[in-house]
């Protein structure tokens, strides 16, 4: 997914916390980096959800490595225009084997969302240009693998690998 | 690591196609040679798919980039399937690491370190990168101050 057009890319601090980022929580907190292809994030979500204060999801799907992460990232942002994001992002880490469309609109169904809004909006240009501002900023900031997580703009960990 | 200036050394390698693909086929454009460890493995795939991102504005710079490993290339194919990107994989497979060895990024643990070696239109280093160790790689970020500092 190559159709928006890209901003500089050179080194940058991870901007801070914006009005529309996705934000969870008060107080001191994580600003977590992830992708929801990604088994990784899965796995570690139920953690982050779990630790007390703030927790704010940015958007870093992988669209070679996860083909469907694309969708997945623009049905989250369009969830959360109804008010539902971290609703549908902790729903497609519970049950990553349900990620097709059917499987999404289900969980609108479930979730009480309008699914005709639902569906115009997960497919909005300023929907793939949200999540590409997420993408952009995490690449600016060195993310080079997920889930990133930074304590306000300082990377604290990124997921251990051998080669 | 081959030092900034000097000539990039020309080779004739396989691509993931089993075509030859030489160095000097480019000349007139930039290249950025992504050495790599090996096919398939996590870091390698996080590094791929983490460029595959930027591809596209790499080429509105005028940068090819290309992969190299000691890998065949039927590995490479199936590496580039497995991952869905469609960056160019050269087999710096017989003799083994040949052109690693010539760029300085081979590791006496039989495959390549993670280095980055950016070729100007005249065939000449422009800029290179070398990971401190095998399990981290540079980011998009690190390519794209470099392209800030080396101007086409």
């Amino acid at each position: 997914m190559h159709t928006r057009p890209m901003g500089d890319l050179t080194s940058a601090p991870i901007p801070p916390l914006a009005e529309d980022d996705h934000v969870r929580g008060e107080g001191e907190g994580l600003i977590v980096y992830a992708d929801l292809g990604c088994p990784h994030c899965a796995a570690d979500w139920a953690e982050f959800r779990a630790r007390p204060g703030r927790l704010a999801f940015r958007h870093f799907p992988l669209a070679s490595k996860h083909p469907r992460a694309p969708i997945l990232h623009a049905a989250a942002e369009a969830a959360g225009r109804q008010g539902a994001f971290f609703e549908m992002v902790d729903s497609l880490y519970a049950e990553r084997g349900r990620v097709d469309d059917p499987h999404l609109w289900e969980r609108v169904e479930r979730l009480g969302l309008d699914l005709e809004r639902f569906e115009r909006d997960r497919r909005a240009e300023d929907v793939a240009a949200r999540v590409r501002r997420d993408l952009e900023s995490g690449l600016r900031g060195g993310v080079t693998g997920t889930p990133a997580v930074f304590d306000a703009c300082t990377l604290l960990a990124v997921r251990e690998r051998e080669f | 690591m081959i030092a900034v200036g000097s000539p990039a050394p020309d080779f004739t390698l396989r691509d993931q196609d089993g075509e030859e693909v030489s160095l000097a086929g480019y000349k007139g454009s930039r290249v950025l040679l992504v050495f790599y460890p090996m096919d398939f493995s996590p870091v390698c795939s996080d590094q791929l798919s983490i460029y595959q991102e930027v591809k596209p504005q790499l080429t509105e710079k005028g940068v090819e980039l290309v992969g190299i490993s000691v890998d065949h290339s039927y590995a490479h194919k199936a590496f580039q399937e497995k991952l869905g990107i469609d960056t160019t994989l050269l087999a710096d497979f017989e003799p083994k690491g040949e052109v690693s060895k010539a760029y300085g990024s081979y590791l006496d643990l039989g495959f390549s370190n993670r280095t980055l070696v950016l070729v100007d239109e005249e065939g000449k280093v422009a800029w290179t990168y070398e990971s401190p160790n095998p399990g981290e790689f540079p980011g998009a970020n690190v390519i794209f101050d470099a392209l800030a500092e080396v101007p086409a």
